[in-house]
C-alpha cells in the first residue's frame, strides 16, 4: 500500500490534465465535477490505507521513502523525485486531501454556471498535486516545487474573475500582490535552501537532518538557515511582515479561499517548520523569533478582525491571526500542537469559509455584514453549521479548537513565560468576540437587507452537505489530542503518533521545570471563560445594545479607524516600499536606462553606419567604365607591390 | 628569327590599346571590340611562347579562348541590342541606373 503513495500525487494531475486540455469539449459540468472531486477523493482513500497501514507498525517503523526516479543529478548534486511517508506527512496528506475532497464537492454547487467551470476544477486538482508534493517530499528541492506550484495556483486562483472588480482595483490586482509577495517569501527559502546545501552537500532531508543529530556545526549558521527558512515561511502563511496578500486574496472565488488561503496551502510555512523541526531546535534564538512573530501576529490580525465588515475579510484577519498561533507553538519548540492546530483549523476555518460561501451564495453575493441579520431562519443549515465553527475557533470545550489552542497556549506558557501566555489568551478573546460579532450581525436580530429585491435561500445539497462533514470533524476533531492531565500518561493520541517525528528535536530542546496540574488546569479555566466572556459581550454588545458599539467607535475614533483601516500598513508599505520601486523604475530604470542608454546605444550605432555610408556609397556611380578604371588601378598596384616585393 | 622580345613589345601595345579602349570610349560596341583586342592580345603571348618554348599547350589554350571569346561576343552583342531597343541608345555614360 504505501508503495501506492505516489498515486495520491498523480490521481491530482490526471485530474488537471483531463479537465484542463479536454474541459471546454467535455462541457458537462457533472462530469467535470466527478472527474476533479474524484481524483482528490481516491487520493484521500489512499492516504487513509496507508494511514491505517502505518498505524499497525510499531512507532519507530514507521518512516518510509518512495524513490520514484531521478529528476536532477549534476556533480554530487542528486535530487531524487522521492515521497517520504511518516506520521507527519500522512496526517497532513490526509488533511489536504480530505478537506480538499469535501471543498471540491462543494464547488460543484459553488461554482455552478460559472464559465470558467472546467478551468476552476482544473487549477483546485492543480493545487493539490502540488500541496502533495510540498508534503510528501523527501528533499527541499521537490518541497519547494510544491511549494512554487501551490503559490502559482494560488495566483491562479485569486485572478480567477480576472474580470471583475476587487475593492479599488482588479482581481488580478490581488492575484499580482500575492505572487509579488510570496516571491519575496521564495526568495528567503532559496537563500535559506543554498546554505543547507553548502552547508551539509545535500538537499535530502534524511541525510541533512543526520549530520544535523552528529552536531559539530556552529549555532550561526543553523541561524542562518533557520531564519531564511522562516521568511520563506512568513511570505507563504502570511505572517508579520509579508501577510499583507492574504486579506486581498478574498477576491478569489469562496471554494478558493476555504482550501487554499485557510485550510492547507498558507499551512505550508508551519508544515516546513515543523519539518526541519531538528534544525530549528539548533538554532534557540531563531526560535524565539518564531514565536515573537507568532504571537505578534496573532494578536495585531485579531484586532483588525474587530472592526472589519466584509464577511470574507473578517475570517481572512482571522485566517492571519490563528497562523500566528500556530507558528507561536512552533517558536516555543510545540511542534505537536502546532499541527494539531493545522488540523483541526483546517476543519473549522473551512467550515466557516465554506458557510460564509453559502451566505453569500443565498445574499446574491453580498458580502457586507452590515446587510445580512436574521439568516439563521432562512438557511437553518449554514447558520447551525456556521454556529459550530464559530464555537470551535473560539475554543469552547468540547470542540476541537478548545484542545489544539489550549495545548499551544499552555506550551507559551511553560517553555516561554507568562507574557506569552498572557498575549495568545488576549487573541482568544479577540477571536471568540470577532467571531460572535460576525455570527450575531449575520444569522441574528432583525435582517438589514433589502426584503423586496434580496430573497435569502439554503444553498442546495452539494454544498450543505460538505458543511455538516465538516461541521462533525471541527467537533470531534480535537478529541485525538485530549491534553495527558484528563485523558493520563499517553493519552494524548496526537501527541503518540508524531513523537517519532519531532523526537530528534525534542531531544534537543532545553528541558523545562515541571509543571503542576494545577496551574495546567487553572490557565485553561481563564481562557475558556474569557472566550466564553467574549462570546457573552459580543452577543450582548452586536444583538441588544447596538449603541455600545457606535458609541465605542465615537469615542475612541482614533483608535476605531487604525483598526478598520488595517493599521494602514498597505498605504505605508504603498509609500515606503512600492512606490519608490515604481518611480526609480520609471524614472530611471525606464526612461533613463532603457530608453537613454540601451535604446540609445543601438539607434546610435545603427546612425553611425547610415551617416558614414551615404558618403561612401556616392562612389558607386552605376558607371561601369569607372568600375573598370578601379579595377585596372587595383591591378596595376597588385602588379607594383608584387614587383616591389620579388 | 624575329627576337621575342617584338612579340611581346606587339602584345603589350594591343593590351594597352584595348584598356584605354575599354576605359575611355563610350560606344559600347567600341568597348566590346577593345576587349577582343585585350583577348587576342593574350593569345599572342600564348602562341609566341608556345612557339619559342616547342610545347603546344599555349596553342591548345588559344583555341579555348577563342571559343569562348566568340560565345561571350554573341551573349554580348545580344544584351546590347536589348539595351537599345529599351534605352535607344548604347552609350554606357547613359546607362548607369544600377547604383546608389
Amino acid at each position: 500500500m504505501i508503495d501506492l503513495i505516489y498515486l495520491t500525487v498523480l490521481l491530482p494531475l490526471i485530474g488537471f490534465a483531463i479537465n484542463g486540455l479536454l474541459g471546454p469539449k467535455i462541457k458537462n459540468e457533472k462530469v467535470i465535477g466527478v472527474i476533479g472531486s474524484g481524483a482528490v477523493g481516491i487520493s484521500f482513500l489512499i492516504s487513509l490505507g496507508i494511514f491505517f497501514e502505518l498505524l499497525g507498525k510499531p512507532a519507530a517503523e514507521r518512516h518510509f521513502i518512495v524513490n520514484l526516479f531521478q529528476w536532477i543529478k549534476v556533480d554530487y548534486l542528486n535530487i531524487p523525485i522521492g515521497y517520504q511517508v511518516d506520521p507527519l506527512s500522512i496526517l497532513m496528506a490526509l488533511v489536504v486531501t480530505g478537506v480538499g475532497f469535501v471543498i471540491h464537492v462543494y464547488s460543484i454547487g459553488y461554482m455552478h454556471g460559472d464559465k470558467g467551470f472546467w478551468r476552476f476544477f482544473a487549477y483546485l486538482n492543480l493545487f493539490i498535486f502540488a500541496m502533495m508534493n510540498l508534503i510528501l517530499a523527501d528533499n527541499f528541492v521537490l518541497l519547494f516545487l510544491g511549494w512554487e506550484g501551490v503559490g502559482l495556483c494560488s495566483y491562479l486562483l485569486i485572478g480567477f474573475w480576472y474580470d471583475r472588480k476587487f475593492e479599488n482595483s482588479t482581481t488580478a490586482d490581488a492575484a499580482k500582490k500575492a505572487f509579488v509577495v510570496n516571491r519575496i517569501g521564495d526568495f528567503g527559502f532559496l537563500i535559506g535552501m543554498f546554505i543547507i546545501y553548502l552547508t551539509f552537500n545535500s538537499l535530502r532531508f534524511e541525510e541533512v537532518f543526520a549530520q544535523v543529530k552528529l552536531g559539530g556545526i556552529p549555532e550561526s549558521t543553523f541561524n542562518m538557515i533557520a531564519l531564511f527558512l522562516f521568511i520563506g515561511a512568513t511570505g507563504k502563511s502570511a505572517q508579520i511582515p509579508l501577510y499583507v496578500w492574504l486579506p486581498d486574496a478574498m477576491a478569489g472565488p469562496t471554494p478558493v479561499s476555504a482550501l487554499i488561503h485557510a485550510a492547507t496551502m498558507v499551512t505550508a510555512g508551519v508544515y516546513m517548520v515543523a519539518r526541519t523541526s531538528v534544525i530549528y531546535a539548533s538554532a534557540p534564538t531563531i526560535m524565539m523569533v518564531v514565536a515573537v512573530v507568532g504571537l505578534l501576529t496573532a494578536i495585531f490580525a485579531a484586532s483588525i478582525g474587530l472592526v472589519q465588515n466584509d464577511i470574507k475579510k473578517v475570517l481572512a484577519y482571522s485566517t492571519v491571526s490563528q497562523l500566528g498561533y500556530m507558528f507561536l507553538a512552533m517558536g516555543v519548540g510545540a511542534f505537536t500542537a502546532g499541527i494539531f492546530h493545522v488540523m483541526t483549523h483546517a476543519f473549522f476555518k473551512a467550515l466557516l469559509f465554506l458557510a460564509a460561501g453559502s451566505v453569500i451564495h443565498g445574499m446574491h453575493e453580498e458580502q457586507n455584514i452590515q446587510k445580512y441579520g436574521g439568516l439563521k431562519k432562512y438557511m437553518p443549515v449554514t447558520y447551525l453549521t456556521f454556529l459550530t465553527g464559530a464555537i470551535a475557533i473560539s475554543g469552547i470545550p468540547p470542540f476541537s479548537g478548545f484542545f489544539s489552542k489550549d495545548e499551544i497556549l499552555w506550551y507559551s506558557y511553560a517553555n516561554a513565560g507568562f507574557a506569552f501566555w498572557l498575549v495568545g489568551a488576549i487573541t482568544a478573546m479577540l477571536t471568540a468576540f470577532y467571531m460572535f460579532r460576525l455570527y450575531s450581525l449575520t444569522f441574528e436580530g432583525e435582517g438589514r437587507f433589502d426584503h423586496h429585491h434580496v430573497h435569502p435561500h439554503e444553498s442546495p445539497k452539494v454544498m450543505t452537505v460538505p458543511l455538516i462533514v465538516l461541521a462533525i470533524l471541527s467537533v470531534i476533531g480535537g478529541f485525538i489530542g485530549i491534553p495527558e492531565i484528563f485523558s493520563g500518561s499517553g493519552g494524548n493520541q496526537i501527541k503518540n503518533w508524531l513523537d517519532p517525528v519531532f523526537k530528534p528535536a525534542n531531544s534537543l530542546l532545553a528541558k523545562h521545570g515541571a509543571h503542576s496540574h494545577f496551574e495546567e488546569i487553572l490557565l485553561m479555566a481563564v481562557s475558556v471563560a474569557a472566550a466564553a466572556g467574549a462570546i457573552y459581550f459580543a452577543r450582548f454588545v452586536y444583538l441588544k445594545r447596538k449603541d455600545i458599539a457606535e458609541s465605542a467607535s465615537l469615542k475612541f475614533p482614533g483608535l476605531y479607524r487604525l483598526l478598520f483601516n488595517k493599521y494602514l500598513i498597505d498605504e505605508a508599505y504603498d509609500k515606503a516600499i512600492i512606490s519608490p520601486i515604481v518611480k526609480v523604475s520609471d524614472g530611471f530604470l525606464w526612461k533613463f536606462t532603457d530608453v537613454k542608454i540601451i535604446d540609445g546605444l543601438v539607434n546610435k550605432t545603427a546612425s553611425l553606419i547610415e551617416s558614414f555610408a551615404s558618403q561612401i556609397r556616392k562612389m558607386q556611380t552605376g558607371v561601369a567604365q569607372f568600375y573598370a578604371v578601379i579595377m585596372v588601378l587595383g591591378i596595376v598596384i597588385a602588379f607594383f607591390w608584387i614587383m616591389a616585393s620579388l | 628569327m624575329i627576337p621575342i622580345e617584338h612579340y611581346l613589345f606587339l602584345s603589350s601595345f594591343m593590351f594597352v590599346t584595348g584598356v584605354v579602349g575599354v576605359i575611355t570610349r563610350r560606344n559600347a560596341i567600341v568597348v566590346f571590340m577593345s576587349i577582343e583586342l585585350m583577348l587576342n592580345s593574350a593569345n599572342l603571348v600564348f602562341v609566341t611562347f608556345s612557339s619559342y618554348l616547342g610545347n603546344v599547350t599555349g596553342q591548345l589554350v588559344v583555341f579555348f579562348v577563342m571559343a569562348v571569346a566568340a560565345a561571350e561576343a554573341a551573349v554580348g552583342l545580344a544584351i546590347i541590342i536589348a539595351i537599345f531597343r529599351n534605352k535607344l541608345t548604347v552609350n554606357l555614360d547613359e546607362i548607369n541606373i544600377l547604383k546608389w
